[in-house]
């Protein structure tokens, strides 16, 4: 596949369609969880649950572990995963702690003071990855 | 005739209407944003509006993954509050001027933008938190004090209409709005942003210098920031700071020349950079 215009934005996962459809019953499972009745159903047997939506092994075993930024790269988008972190008593702002790997005291420390500067954030090649 | 009278950029955060349905406003971290809207709230109190015409996205809610429409007009008697996945928000179902949307939708389809037409419909944090900093607390049992007609709006699957799209249809809404035969003060309000990303590495990014810039075009230069490309947008304000297309909607419904009222910007609520204006038609 061509390169995609955004893909030197680094720590970012654009949702666009190609991860749309890697995602989709990773996050269809994921907004089901939106309704009380069914974060009924789920908590009480997960494995039962989740047979109801045909993801992928991997994703199926991130979903078990609870790897909010794994969940992302099998095309997970973060307006579903949040729904089945709430689940899990996890808010936006903790979710982003743990997605960061800054813990949620460093994070919330950072976004008082003003959150991540845009300088040193732009490109994959400021942060040396690729 | 129905004319629009003035519009509203707004700010969104899931965790402002939290504070609110909470009672935690006047603590330390909430109250700062919360002055901010004072000024606001006696300005609606002022101009009350008969109609907000309300620009927002719906955040994986009332649409799943199944059915992701660009544009969608909310042309139902009522909308209810939904359980975003952490229990309904305790405020009033909001109630559409029926006529006017589907008013509206007629004109804009003839006016060549497609719309999809929602005659059942939840509404989640973006319209009623916009709603909530802009009346403060209005009880469960009460009624809004206006009218709502939702317009949701694409931008959680890439790629959402473009600013420029975007700018075209607000004035395609105007064009709507003043061929409605019934005196009606209306609104328009478009919400989201400003700088932020939710996920992954990059989380927590806030770009104040150009939130600033934004605002100031939205006075002064409509036209370029409608001009402002998807990956600008993404790369300098965050993947989803990106929903800043929703207000080129409402700034194309007002006159090229208008006066701005009002401006308001606080970091940070939650992961975000809360930003709002009002500005106003001249008469
Ligand atoms: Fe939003």
């Amino acid at each position: 596949m061509a390169d995609k215009e955004y893909d030197d934005i680094p720590g970012t996962f654009v949702f666009d369609a190609d991860r749309s459809r890697e995602g989709y019953n990773l996050n269809q499972f994921c907004i089901s969880l939106r309704l009380q009745v069914n974060r009924d159903a789920f908590n009480a047997d997960e494995n039962a649950y989740l047979d109801a939506y045909p993801m992928t092994a991997e994703q199926r075993e991130a979903v078990v572990k609870r790897d909010w930024n794994l969940l992302l790269e099998l095309g997970g988008n973060i307006y579903y995963t949040a729904k089945f972190a709430a689940n899990e008593g996890i808010n936006f702002q903790n979710l982003a702690g743990k997605m960061t790997g800054m813990g949620v005291e460093a994070y919330r420390e950072m976004m008082l003071n003003g959150g991540r500067p845009i300088d040193g954030n732009r490109t994959k090649s400021e942060w040396k990855e690729d | 005739m129905a004319r629009v009278t003035a519009g509203v950029g707004c700010s969104h955060v899931p965790a402002i209407g939290a504070a609110m349905d909470t009672g935690i406003t006047q603590e330390p971290y909430w109250k700062p944003i919360f002055e901010g809207f004072k000024k606001s709230r006696e300005w609606m109190k002022d101009q009350k509006p008969d109609v907000i015409f309300l620009v927002y996205n719906d955040h994986c809610t009332a649409f799943d993954a199944s059915c992701i429409p660009t544009f969608a007009l909310g042309c139902a008697a009522e909308f209810k509050p939904a359980d975003e996945g952490w229990g309904p928000r305790p405020v009033p179902v909001v109630k559409n001027h029926q006529k006017l949307a589907s008013h509206i939708a007629q004109s804009l389809i003839l006016d060549e933008f497609d719309l999809t037409i929602m005659n059942e419909m939840e509404v989640d944090h973006g319209l009623t938190v916009p709603l909530s900093v802009m009346y403060g607390d209005v009880g469960q049992d009460e009624d809004w004090p206006a009218l709502v007609i939702p317009l949701c709006v694409n931008v959680v699957q890439y790629p959402p209409p473009t600013g420029n799209r975007c700018y075209n249809l607000g004035k395609a809404v105007r064009r709507a709005i003043d061929t409605f035969d019934e005196d009606l003060n209306v609104m328009i309000f478009g919400t989201g942003g400003m700088s932020h990303q939710l996920q992954y590495k990059r989380a927590g990014l806030i770009n104040k210098e150009w939130d600033t810039k934004f605002l100031d075009l939205m006075t002064k230069d409509p036209v370029a920031a409608s001009q402002i490309t998807h990956l600008e947008y993404l790369r300098e304000t965050g993947s989803e700071g990106i929903e800043m297309v929703m207000w080129l909607i409402m700034r194309g419904a007002l006159d090229e020349d208008v006066t701005e009222i009002y401006r308001h910007y606080h970091v940070p609520a939650s992961n975000t950079a809360v930003g709002h204006i009002i500005l106003e038609n001249k008469v």
